[in-house]
């Protein structure tokens, strides 16, 4: 379905210099129209740059950025089909909320009272109805984050930039916010693209993600797909918790390699769609999720494959246990993470059990 | 509880600690402001003798005619106009205004691009070194600086010297012994007071408001007279009173500039307190003056109010 949606932004090889400090590093992407797309990373990654290029406040050093099919080089940000919400919501201090949201519509040829209505509408879609008249600087966090999404959506921009909004709201105020700017996104269906370095805050929300390290774009994918066959050690670490071992690739043909894990064994993985390519000098690794290896208690039989353990700690959590086990056969312990249904006891530190895993749960990095 | 827990409790308080952080302050200023203050005050009501100011209240230094006593104590058969009522203290006090208004304003509008380019323009490592540079003229005394623009502007100064010698000038230009001259010698010592809390209001603006300004469409110009002015009016604000306050007293310029030849209100209250030895009336006029201050700044101030109420 996304497939068909038309191309809203493109960047083709994007290079971005601070004097010798490399920013962007050759950043190719596609954003689609109507796509709540996200940029997610470590700080200083790069992402809030590249944001900072489709707005307009950044140059490039080198490449293109296309809006809507047109290069936007030398386009100052205020003719730009773009509006920012701002990480600190910059939300004007000496206006009113409705002065706030009304600001970009000073050209706007419409009737006082048109323009006026069109305040209304805009407060009332982001649940700020009857705060018109209110003083900007009284307004607590989250509101001025709608008032600063109010203000940029009443311009009926092509491309919503949001620059970190919800980093400065307290955890209940964040969720919730995520799940309304989702159904503002859908009512609206403008492209909305999201920076954020809360990898739950991207899959929750996005389409699509590119997870950015050091100035380049490391996976590119939907949320799933991040989460079940990240390309590289790094994406994996950084989304999630993912549990590693060396392996050794044994014989490799039609999409199916033949490889020994330490602590697992031998099995057959199919790496159709993983990352295909030379094995890196530090040899291969097998990576799982705590939540697709289960520790069996007493009768259970394994739905798949299981291994010999010793439970090295534990860490409980009421709804959930994380149990850190060293399979045998292996230096470092693997966590897995198990549902605390009733009935079933919490181990001790130290018990031998056996752990249940599937080999079609493992990524292969190579 | 004792009284003696009483005593130690308030010696121990933050709230004596705070009276004794303050007192050598407030000593200095009861002494030095307030008690001169209210002398000035009570003058100004008191009748003028002969070398003394004789405790007689009448308000004829303020408003009519007024008599001064003699030595043997009997009314002078001269009088003397009122503060209010002399055509003289009502054209200096209009001239000192005028002055102070011209200078104030010029003072401002000078002030601001340097402000602006300081805050905004120079590398934030290097804020502190033009600051620096800015309050180097108050390493000066200020009548030597006064003074200074009498050596540029005088028949014999530097610009005439200079303009005669390049050929385009005649005749010396009269520059000195005229209000332009003050205006141009008050905007300058004054520059540095107004150029500070511009930068400091200036400073305080959020960046990202003015990349705000710019994404909802605006110039960067439009995006200056919408955002950046407004959020910097309460620095202006500061600078004029700043400036307008001590201009409307100065003394000094009009006697080292004006050559004594364009006194303003300041001098006439000199020439009443000292050589006319009318010291009730010299503090009538210094009350009055006050109060015309003090009126345009209250004035000044509920005119701008919108632009200072509170902000984060």
């Amino acid at each position: 379905m996304s497939s068909e949606k038309p191309t809203m932004i493109e960047f083709k090889d994007v290079h971005k210099y601070y004097g010798d400090y490399h920013a962007l590093r050759g950043i190719n992407a596609t954003i689609k129209a109507g796509e709540f797309f996200s940029l997610l990373g470590p700080s200083g990654c790069g992402k809030t740059t590249l944001l900072r290029t489709i707005a307009g406040f950044e140059g490039i050093s080198s490449g293109v950025v296309l809006i809507d099919g047109k290069d936007v080089a030398g386009i100052r940000p205020n003719h730009r089909p773009t509006n920012m919400v701002f990480q600190s919501y910059a939300i004007f201090p000496h206006l009113t909320v409705e002065q706030n949201v009304g600001f970009g519509l000073r050209k706007d040829p419409r009737s006082k009272e048109d323009k006026a209505r069109a305040v209304d509408e805009a407060l009332a879609m982001v649940g700020l109805a009857g705060y018109g008249k209110r003083a900007a600087h009284a307004l607590s966090g989250g509101q001025r984050q709608r008032v600063a999404l109010a203000r940029a959506l009443i311009l009926k921009p092509k491309v919503l930039l949001l620059d970190e909004p919800l980093s400065a709201l307290d955890k209940k105020l964040r969720e919730n916010m995520q799940v309304e700017l989702i159904k503002l996104q859908r009512q609206v269906g403008i492209t909305f693209i999201l920076v954020t370095h809360d990898q739950e805050e991207a899959l929750v929300m996005s389409d699509r993600i590119a997870v950015m390290f050091e100035g380049q774009i490391a996976q590119l994918d939907s949320p799933e797909a991040l989460y079940r066959l990240p390309k590289t050690r790094a994406v994996a670490n950084f989304i999630g918790t993912m549990n590693f071992l060396p392996a050794k690739i044994l014989s490799e043909a039609g999409g199916i390699a033949e490889i020994e894990a330490a602590g697992l064994g031998r099995m057959a993985l199919n790496v159709e769609k993983q990352v295909t390519g030379a094995v890196s000098p530090g040899g291969a690794t097998v990576g799982f999720r705590p939540e697709t290896a289960t520790l069996l208690f007493d009768t259970q039989e394994a739905t798949d494959r299981e291994s010999m353990a010793t439970v090295e700690e534990v860490v409980y959590y009421g709804d959930m246990t994380y149990y850190d086990v060293k399979l045998d056969g292996t230096a470092e312990p693997m966590r897995v993470s198990m549902r605390n249904v009733f009935g079933r006891p919490v181990l001790d530190i130290g018990t031998r059990t056996r752990v249940g895993w599937s080999p079609g749960a493992l990524v292969l990095f190579r | 509880m004792s009284e003696r827990q009483v005593r130690s409790r308030f010696w121990g308080s933050e709230a004596f600690s705070g009276l004794a952080l303050i007192s050598p302050t407030a000593l200095y200023a009861i002494l030095l402001l307030a008690a001169p203050l209210a002398t000035t005050l009570l003058y100004s009501v008191f009748t003028d003798g002969y070398l003394v100011v004789i405790p007689h209240f009448q308000l004829c230094n303020y408003i009519g005619e007024c008599r001064s006593q003699l030595a043997d104590g009997t009314p002078s058969p001269d009088t003397y106009l009122g503060a209010w009522s002399d055509p003289i203290t009502q054209a200096l006090m209009l001239r000192s205004l005028n002055v102070s208004m011209l200078v104030t304003a010029m003072t401002v509008l000078l002030a601001y691009p340097v402000a602006y380019f300081v805050s905004f323009n120079v590398d934030a490592s290097r804020k502190s070194l033009w600051l620096f540079l800015i309050t180097i003229p108050f390493w000066t005394s200020y009548v030597i600086r006064v003074f200074m623009w009498n050596v540029m502007m005088s028949r014999t100064g530097v610009i005439n010297s200079v303009l005669e010698g390049m050929g385009i000038i005649s005749e010396p230009l009269q520059m000195v012994f005229t209000i332009q001259a003050m205006v141009v010698t008050l905007a300058h010592a004054y520059a540095p007071f107004a150029i500070l809390p511009i930068f400091v209001a200036l400073e305080k603006i959020d960046r990202s408001l003015l990349e705000a300004g710019q994404d909802l469409g605006e110039t960067r110009f439009t995006t200056f007279l919408r955002v950046t002015l407004p959020l910097s009016m309460t620095g202006v604000i500061a600078s004029v009173l700043i400036v307008f306050i001590p201009t409307i007293g100065d003394y000094v310029t009009p006697n080292l500039i004006g050559g004594g030849k364009i006194p303003m209100i300041a001098n006439i209250i000199e020439k009443q307190m000292l050589k006319a030895d009318n010291r009730p009336l010299g503090s009538a006029i210094a009350v009055s003056a006050m109060l015309v201050v003090g009126l345009i700044s209250v004035l000044f101030l509920f005119l701008n109010r919108r632009y200072l109420k509170g902000q984060k």
